[in-house]
């Protein structure tokens, strides 16, 4: 994979002299992460520390007959063996549902399973020892006798009266159903052209991180606090969950988040046994750590994406399209996943379909059903591969069914970019989005009428490429209306805290966290651009629920755009309070002055007037020369959330150019393109890798990654070498283009960028590979990933 | 993904390599660990004993003699792969050298081990028996040679004795009528392939003889496709095709169905490049 340089960085109307708004800044933390000097959950240790290892059911379905624990509890090093009921005297049970998500339910859930075991890998037995490898040894020491029971596989089956009830006290399978018609559905289709009927399949996937998940829970007696070194996405919510089931306040209780290996929605979640190793830590009254290990990743962290979805459209020959139909089905493991629900995937599937176009009649179901497999919830972009790959696919579909051009028929059907503000027929609220500029610049950047001529050429050598194409909309900086407003005690605002310190440098505190994506960087060109000093002055703090301003953490593609502007205004206060003291030292009016690189000067000529490192000397060390009544507040707190929107919107188009071997079903991708709209950008190079990546876990999606299932709950593939991630050699060059459409809900007018290229890459893929085989007369793929069977099967080699 | 407990043992010379497995049943030997130690952390196996025989001097030379190649149990993949000598000499394990794993196995990887551990989907046992090799196995009583025809005798099962381990391979130098064809198809560069064919053949006038095939990932050993030598020695590449018996598994990367049909596409590719003008 070659990296493609972008366009020149589009300079933003909030440029300053000291301006890094729309600059490939290098990030802060480079040359630590570089050298090797991370801090990650493994690099942390504690006096007295121990390690936990989790028995873990072999079995979908069973009953806990009995768990007998004598000789692992004699074995060398161990500590402690501890089983369900006893570590449920230390901690609550959670169930993982929201209220703004009607008649969803769960079933209660404990830190280690009790009674049953609900799917392969649960965790049943927790073990306590001085090192991770003498656990696993007595791990092995733990006898557990199961009864096993059947076993809920099959989504499709999992609401038949002949299906046995997973969670008796919930008296069925179906965890959560969503209805919604809107417009005139049944008519628009009876007065169509054509309407187009297939099923669709994402096939079941999960986020596989560098750094898997892990925590370091330390309870000490002394001062009966809890001090959590966890790997996670959003410290605040989990210093509130770990003192809600541990009957804690929250100012016991300090979540320390220091460097994150990737997240991508894996560490958001509540997991059992890492809930398990926090209560051992309150139970064994020492620190205990758990890192998870490959293993046990594959059939913990959680899956996402296991669909099936019967998509209908209807479209005018002119290729209008008249309306959308969808019904969704998953499957989503034995229990909702706390405290975010496993309803929101589905949910979004709903909202999202049909969303980039101008189409009025909308009809859609989706049900989401338990089963006994690993419990799936919120991976990147949620929802979206799944709704844009239905919308698309369909789309596609239609035009090659009118014989129409692929992109000719979004020219006619995406929403016009003068009809701003409007929403979707689902009533997603838009504030500004840009498909039509988007498209006429992919056109452009990707040159579209060479590559079909190109393609057209090739065919006639019987070399089959295909281009596909997938327009989207992407959730970013959400509200409250996300979690809050349904009951999770999740915040959607966000702070920063600014300080100057005593040699005139300043330090940032910030909510949000850094996951590896480069959240320390945009923290800190805010700050350093609002208030007026070099990036090599401004420090980041994240991470730290003792010491940064409470806040949401990363997740939904919120970090810039919401932490981003809390700490631009951060910046911008603290520098009204610089200037108030820099006033009064020169006797100067504060709005004559400004700070520009780290000097304050005044405002009209640039003349130089004072160093901050002499204004924080003054004002630190020599506060008896400021003015009688005058006090210097050198520290300054901002916080922001998204009040106008309920989310910021944000729209694209992407492009993929492959080739399929027709004798072999291999797919090569030759070249990818996505323009995206995330309105102001503020460091390009941060947000183009974002989109490279998203872009490439899109194609793992279509191409390589499924989480495969016997029909007894047993995951086939949960190593490294069985399950596919995508890899540098088969990555094609993927170019980035850009529109800007700040949202008027913040100064910075930044939205999300990082879910972007992960919601429209399985779609253009998809659609890509269809568009080859159309020639050879091959039924259209719609079931991912798209493997060498799928294809030679739809060629009819096999 | 701990091991569990072993103990450790480096073994100085070759006497004592085989005195300890001739006292420990269960003990692995440890060469360049690639598949081993995976094997090890996923509790897939748990010896008591790893018999640590990187130590032992003069098994990582590559020498020719008398029209044959030998190659020492230790010789790792960068080393083959960087090596003139396997580049001129045995021009078919250069070709396959690329696609076993990744730089990083490579550099610790052997061809002893891989050859030894006989995994049905790796391209180096398929190599050796496409080139008739044999392998020299040192036990208690000494050196045998067992024919690669004879050695590869089931799943993950070779002919190598408890007591014995693999000291070097041997394979024929290529001459000027050699030819060599090698493909393989894998999702991702690097991984085991879902179906992959190791081949020489001697140019004979405008023909081929001694064909030998030798497929890989699909089945319990590395496969030899003998009706299909012999279609293919007369130049009938679609008799070739046609003649493959494979009995392949499904997968977890593909059905048996794509396998067998891999095959034939393989075999096709493969007929190609040993039958390229030169």
């Amino acid at each position: 994979m070659k990296i493609v340089e972008d366009s020149p960085p589009v300079l933003s109307v909030l440029d300053r002299p000291n301006s890094y708004i729309g600059r490939s800044v290098p990030r802060p933390n480079l040359a630590r992460l570089t050298q090797g000097r991370g801090q990650y959950i493994s690099d942390v240790t504690l006096p007295r520390m121990a390690h936990v290892a989790f028995v873990r059911s072999p079995h979908a379905h069973a009953r806990i007959v009995n768990i007998a624990t004598e000789a692992a509890k004699q074995a060398p090093g161990v500590l402690a063996v501890v089983t369900g009921p006893e570590l449920a005297k230390v901690m609550t049970p959670w169930v993982g549902v929201l209220t703004h998500l009607k008649g969803l339910k769960s079933a209660e859930q404990s830190p280690l399973a009790i009674e049953r075991a609900c799917w392969q890998g649960e965790a049943v037995c927790a073990v306590v020892a001085r090192t991770r490898a003498e656990a696993e040894d007595a791990c092995e020491l733990v006898d557990v006798t199961y009864e096993e029971l059947p076993a809920v596989v099959d989504a499709e089956t999992a609401l038949d009266a002949k299906t046995p009830v997973i969670h008796a006290s919930l008296g069925d399978n179906l965890c959560f159903e969503r209805k919604l018609d809107v417009g005139a559905v049944d008519k628009a289709f009876a007065e169509s052209d054509a309407v187009i009927e297939t099923t669709f399949v994402t096939g079941r996937h999960t986020g596989v991180c560098n750094e898997p998940r892990a925590v370091v829970a330390d309870w000490n007696p002394g001062e009966q606090r809890l001090t959590v070194y966890h790997a996670t996405q959003a410290p605040h919510m989990m210093q509130d969950l770990f003192a809600l089931h541990l009957g804690l306040e929250h100012q016991q209780v300090r979540i320390l988040t220091k460097d994150v290996g990737g997240s991508f929605g894996i560490k958001v979640h509540t997991y059992a046994d890492e809930m398990a190793t926090v209560a051992l830590s309150k139970l064994l009254k020492r620190p205990v750590k758990f890192v998870a290990d490959r293993i046990e990743s594959f059939v913990t962290d959680i899956h996402a994406r296991d669909h099936r979805i019967k998509g209908k459209i209807g479209v005018m020959k002119d290729g209008t399209i008249t309306a959308f139909e969808i019904d969704d089905l998953t499957g989503i493991g034995p229990y909702s996943v706390y405290p975010r629900t496993s309803g929101i995937e589905a949910n979004q599937v709903v909202n999202l379909t049909g969303g980039p176009y101008q189409c009025p009649n909308y009809r859609a179901q989706a049900r989401v059903v338990f089963t006994n497999k690993n419990v799936m919830c919120q991976y990147r972009a949620v929802g979206h591969p799944i709704a844009v790959a239905v919308t698309e696919g369909l789309v596609d579909l239609a035009a090659a069914k009118i014989g129409m051009d692929p992109l000719e028929i979004r020219r006619r059907n995406l929403i016009a970019d003068d009809a701003y503000p409007t929403q979707s027929a689902s009533g997603l609220k838009f504030e500004k989005l840009s498909h039509h500029e988007a498209l006429a610049h992919l056109d452009t950047m990707m040159n579209y009428a060479a590559l079909r001529a190109e393609q057209a050429k090739m065919r006639k050598d019987g070399i089959y490429r295909g281009i596909g194409f997938a327009s989207f909309i992407e959730v970013t900086n959400p509200s409250a209306a996300f979690y809050g407003v349904g009951g999770a005690r999740i915040t959607s605002q966000d702070g920063a805290t600014a300080k100057l310190d005593a040699q005139g440098n300043i330090t940032v505190h910030t909510g949000v966290t850094e996951q590896g994506q480069g959240a320390e960087a945009v923290i800190a060109q805010c700050a350093a651009t609002s208030f007026g000093v070099s990036m090599d002055r401004v420090r980041v703090v994240t991470g730290d629920t003792d010491n940064t301003p409470y806040g949401g953490g990363t997740w939904a593609s919120r970090a810039a755009g919401i932490g981003g502007e809390a700490a631009w205004q951060a910046g911008k206060a603290l520098r009204d309070n610089v200037l108030a003291v820099a006033g009064a030292m020169l006797q100067a009016k504060p709005e004559d002055l400004d700070i520009r690189n780290g000097i304050v000067v005044d405002k009209s000529n640039g003349t130089e007037r004072l160093a901050l490192n002499e204004l924080a000397r003054v004002a630190y060390f020599r506060p008896d020369t400021l003015p009688p009544g005058f006090q210097a507040e050198l520290m300054a707190t901002r916080h922001y959330v998204p009040r106008a929107w309920p989310f910021a919107f944000t729209n694209g188009i992407q492009a993929s150019y492959l080739e399929v071997d027709t004798d072999t079903g291999f797919v090569k991708l030759l070249r990818h393109w996505c323009v995206e709209d995330c309105g102001t950008i503020i460091n390009p190079q941060l947000v183009d890798e974002q989109i490279r990546g998203g872009v490439v876990q899109g194609i793992g999606a279509a191409l390589f990654e499924q989480c495969l299932y016997d029909d007894r709950g047993q995951m086939l593939n949960g190593n490294m070498a069985d399950y596919l991630v995508p890899m540098a050699v088969e990555m094609p060059d993927i170019d980035c283009g850009h529109v800007v459409s700040p949202t008027a809900d913040s100064e910075l007018g930044a939205k999300g960028a990082g879910e972007a290229g992960t919601a429209g890459a399985p779609a253009c893929i998809m659609n890509a590979i269809n568009d080859a085989l159309r020639p050879l007369g091959a039924q259209p793929l719609t079931d991912m990933p798209f493997t060498p069977d799928k294809i030679l099967r739809a060629l009819g080699k096999i | 993904m701990k091991p569990a407990p072993f103990a450790y043992k480096r073994a100085r010379s070759l006497d004592e390599a085989v005195a300890l497995l001739g006292e420990h049943r269960d003990a692995r030997l440890l060469a360049g660990g690639q598949s081993l130690i995976a094997t090890l952390n996923m509790r897939l196996s748990a010896p008591t004993l790893l018999i640590d025989i990187n130590g032992i001097a003069g098994l990582d030379r590559i020498t020719r003699n008398n029209g044959s190649v030998e190659i020492g149990a230790l010789v790792r993949h960068a080393q083959a792969e960087r090596s003139a000598d396997i580049a001129r000499h045995v021009p078919l394990i250069a070709r396959a050298m690329p696609t076993i794993g990744h730089p990083a196995i490579r550099n610790r990887g052997t061809l002893g081990g891989s050859i030894a551990f006989a995994d049905p989907a790796a391209e180096l046992p398929a190599c050796l028996l496409a080139l008739g090799g044999e392998v020299e196995a040192t036990g208690p009583n000494g050196k045998r040679v067992i024919k690669a025809d004879d050695f590869f005798t089931g799943l993950f099962e070779t002919a190598l004795a408890p007591d014995e381990l693999l000291t070097a391979i041997r394979v024929p130098a290529a001459t000027a009528q050699t030819r060599t064809g090698f493909a393989e198809l894998a999702r991702r560069h690097g991984d085991y392939a879902i179906a992959g064919l190791a081949a020489t053949a001697r140019a004979d006038g405008k023909g081929l003889s001694d064909v030998r095939l030798a497929f890989f990932g699909v089945g319990a050993t590395p496969l030899r496709a003998n009706t299909s030598e012999a279609a293919l020695a007369h130049g009938d590449i679609d008799g070739a095709v046609a003649a493959l018996d494979l009995e392949p598994h499904d997968d977890v990367q593909a059905t048996a169905a794509t396998k067998k049909h891999l095959a034939g596409v393989l075999l096709r590719r493969v007929a190609a490049q040993l039958m390229e003008a030169r």
